[in-house]
């Protein structure tokens, strides 16, 4: 097995993977949306019922990896256009900070 | 005197030896040792023993290592070595790897330098006179001291996906020379790396950096290719 085990590779990784985890929730998201031409009772019917620890869980979830995603875009930009040679790492971490910090502020309004 | 376990892939298998651990001694010591007294047909590589030539690169361990520049104490794992031939190679026997896929794709990237001055490869009248610290200079001092040992190559994960990819070590070069003030041969060189087998494929997970033995940044060079090619076509 080969040896992987460097900052830069996993934040490849968060951010990849998190990329799919968004486009995995994208058409939930339109459906959910897609409830409002049937008429307001029907999305507010929707919205009701999601009105629960469960997806406010989800929801949570959600908000963590679209700051991963939008950290970790934002990390590519900078060592692609910027042209930083040194303190990959702390990109990586600060990226990983960013999202972590996203989701606690999300936990900390919710409820 | 403690014993080394040292496991080696030969064909499609692993074989197995013992080797007296020694205070000191290299990945490439234990190696010859096996071969000299064990396994007289075990197939490797290497010259220099000293940093130089960058032939005795293996997996060691799971990484990519120079094999003569590698204590035994900092890279075992339970009193274990295991050997593997370079990743990302055809494999000729053994730990011994046929190393042309990777010095065709230097060939591929346009690594020949082509002298501005002297299209037909005529020798220029006059010494070219390139300052130590201007930028361009830098950006090539950064990675011309590659020596084509092919342990970045071997750590790519892009190469692994896609075998066309042009690989870390022959990008560093297109890098340094479309640096090289003295070089004419811009233009098709920044059109020979950015196809999907070249700088726009790279996912920036940073292999070649952290393994090259030389702390080289091919990855950085990589993304200075990505970058000349984004402005170079927004000047069009």
């Amino acid at each position: 097995m080969r040896d992987r085990r460097h900052p830069a590779y996993w934040g490849f990784v968060l951010h990849r993977v998190s990329g799919i985890g968004l486009a995995l929730f994208l058409p939930l998201h339109f459906w959910a949306l897609g409830h409002a031409i049937q008429g307001e009772a029907a999305l507010e019917g929707f919205l009701r019922f999601t009105d629960n620890w469960a997806f406010k869980a989800g929801e949570w979830g959600l908000v963590t990896l679209l700051a991963l995603h939008l950290a970790g875009g934002l990390r590519v930009l900078a060592l692609e256009f910027l042209g930083w040679r040194a303190r990959q790492k702390d990109l990586v971490a600060l990226s990983a900070g960013f999202a972590l910090g996203a989701g606690l502020m999300f936990l900390l309004h919710a409820g | 005197m403690a014993q080394l376990k040292v496991r080696i892939q030969r064909g499609d298998g692993m074989a197995e030896y013992g080797v007296a651990a020694r205070e000191n001694q290299t990945v490439l010591d234990v190696v010859t040792e096996i071969q000299r007294e064990q396994q007289p047909d075990l197939a490797y590589r290497f010259a220099c023993r000293v940093g130089m030539c960058g032939s005795c690169a293996m997996e060691v361990n799971g990484v990519a290592r120079w094999t003569c520049r590698t204590h035994v104490r900092k890279v075992a794992e339970d009193g274990t070595l295991t050997l593997r031939p370079l990743a990302n190679l055809p494999v000729i026997r053994d730990l011994a790897t046929d190393m042309t896929p990777f010095f065709d794709k230097w060939a591929r990237a346009r690594g020949q330098f082509q002298p501005k001055d002297a299209p037909n490869g005529a020798v220029p009248a006059e010494f070219a006179v390139v300052p130590p610290s201007s930028p361009k200079r830098q950006e090539a001092d950064a990675g011309i001291e590659c020596i084509g040992c092919g342990v970045c190559y071997a750590s790519c994960d892009v190469v692994s996906w896609n075998p066309d990819y042009l690989g870390p070590a022959a990008m560093n070069r297109a890098w340094t020379l479309v640096n090289d003030v003295r070089d004419g041969g811009r233009r098709e060189r920044l059109d020979a790396v950015a196809g999907d087998a070249g700088c726009h494929s790279c996912h920036s997970t940073q292999g070649c950096t952290e393994r090259c033995p030389k702390n080289l940044d091919p990855s950085s060079a990589i993304a200075g290719l990505k970058r000349s090619i984004f402005w170079g076509v927004l000047a069009r």
